[in-house]
């Protein structure tokens, strides 16, 4: 069991690559910011290969802690771009 | 451990690596926020579901399975949050063109409360 | 509601809603390594520090289990997540590069409940080709990206899959006056 992940780690680094290419070539933060949701559900894949190949699931704690808050960015970034906006009205209705 | 465990696990994995690379070539060649938006929300929730199921496979333990159960459950709740928060966001920065759909009725729904 | 919701104490002048804290105690509990007595009182000690120093709205969270409905509403999901992720994948190919292929989408919901507006937002999520972007909450409404809905019979199947697929969550987790509107009236 060593082939399988390492093919697999090296295509998560393919959709990896892409998904950067998004977040580089933006062209809008939202856009970057659904890229970066991307990259982090790529990353946590890639830590749950790395469980399998290593055979120990010590990664699984980060995993759990990187899910908590991996999608904040984005919505960081869509609140902040909303609010930038002065919608803060709408919000309250 | 035995062919016949490890072969589902490998096709988890398979299967789950080509989903995020379905994911990631959506988010490089589609045309729109929106749409992008799709590309990315689907194949990557059941890309990282499918890894969590061969890790569980690999791993069948109490404690392993709650941790990938709670993951789990994470990221399907948060993936739409996260998507509603960016799509509202491109609406209200004037990121969508409506022009480019056939019906819009958010935008419809946007300029009668303006009204 | 104004008045309290069922199944909640006060502490410190504060309404803690009991099934808050159950429900925080198990997400505890799934995050810690095994289960034993001292784990579960430092998770209910956890979860009332939490509901009191961050309060919570007061909510009827208006969710009843239903089994036979929530196993029909796990199935279905789980089959929906797979053809997402699958040959639909590359249908956001065929439609993204042509104009106008794609609508915005206003559907809305026949039951008034907070839960089912969130739970149907988040069970629409698995759906291939559809995506929630804004949600209404006073109307129920829900607007959705949907991919390859270029003409009328289309936004009608996008309209006729959301309240399927609301019709399920209600199935599953609905109260007997949310089921009521569902079996009541056909779809609209």
């Amino acid at each position: 069991m060593t082939v399988v992940p390492a093919v697999v780690g090296a295509a998560l680094a393919v959709a990896a690559a892409l998904t950067l290419a998004r977040l580089v070539r933006g062209p809008s933060m939202l856009d970057r910011a659904v890229a970066l949701d991307v990259l982090v559900a790529i990353i946590l894949a890639a830590l749950g290969v790395e469980a399998i190949g290593a055979d120990d699931p010590w990664v699984l704690p980060t995993m759990l802690a990187l899910s908590v808050v991996g999608f904040t960015g984005s919505a960081g970034i869509a609140r902040f771009l909303v609010h930038r906006d002065d919608d803060a009205a709408e919000d309250e209705r | 451990m035995s062919l016949a465990a490890q072969l589902p696990i490998a096709a988890f994995l398979l299967v789950g690596a080509s989903a995020s690379i379905g994911a990631g070539l959506g988010l490089l060649r589609l045309p729109d926020l929106l749409t992008r938006m799709h590309a990315a929300t689907k194949p990557q929730s059941v890309g990282l579901l499918l890894v969590l199921v061969a890790v569980g496979i690999r791993f069948p333990t109490g404690e392993v399975i709650t941790t990938l159960v709670l993951i789990a459950l994470l990221q399907l709740t948060t993936v739409p949050v996260a998507a509603h928060l960016v799509g509202r966001a491109a609406y209200r920065t004037g990121q969508v063109r409506s022009e480019d759909l056939y019906v819009d009725e958010l935008a419809e729904a946007l300029d009668a409360a303006a009204d | 509601m104004e008045e309290r919701p069922r199944y909640s104490v006060r502490v410190a002048g504060r309404t803690v809603q009991l099934p808050l804290v159950a429900w925080l105690t198990l997400i505890w509990l799934l995050m810690g390594d095994r289960f034993s007595v001292a784990n579960v009182l430092s998770g209910i000690a956890a979860a009332l520090v939490l509901v009191v120093v961050f309060p919570f709205p007061p909510l009827d969270p208006g969710l009843r289990f239903h089994p036979a409905g929530f196993a029909r509403f796990a199935g279905r999901f789980a089959y929906d997540m797979a053809r997402a992720a699958g040959p639909l994948a590359l249908q956001a190919f065929d439609t993204g590069l042509q104009r106008r292929a794609n609508s915005v989408v206003a559907v809305t919901l026949r039951t008034h409940s907070d839960f089912i507006l969130t739970a149907t937002s988040i069970a629409l999520s698995a759906l291939p080709g559809a995506l929630v972007v804004d949600v209404r909450r006073q109307t129920g409404t829900l607007f959705l990206h949907a991919l390859g809905a270029a003409d009328d019979a289309g936004v009608e199947s996008v309209r006729r899959l959301v309240l399927d697929q609301e019709a399920r969550v209600v199935r599953a987790f609905g109260t007997r006056e949310d089921r009521a509107l569902i079996e009541g009236g056909t779809n609209p």
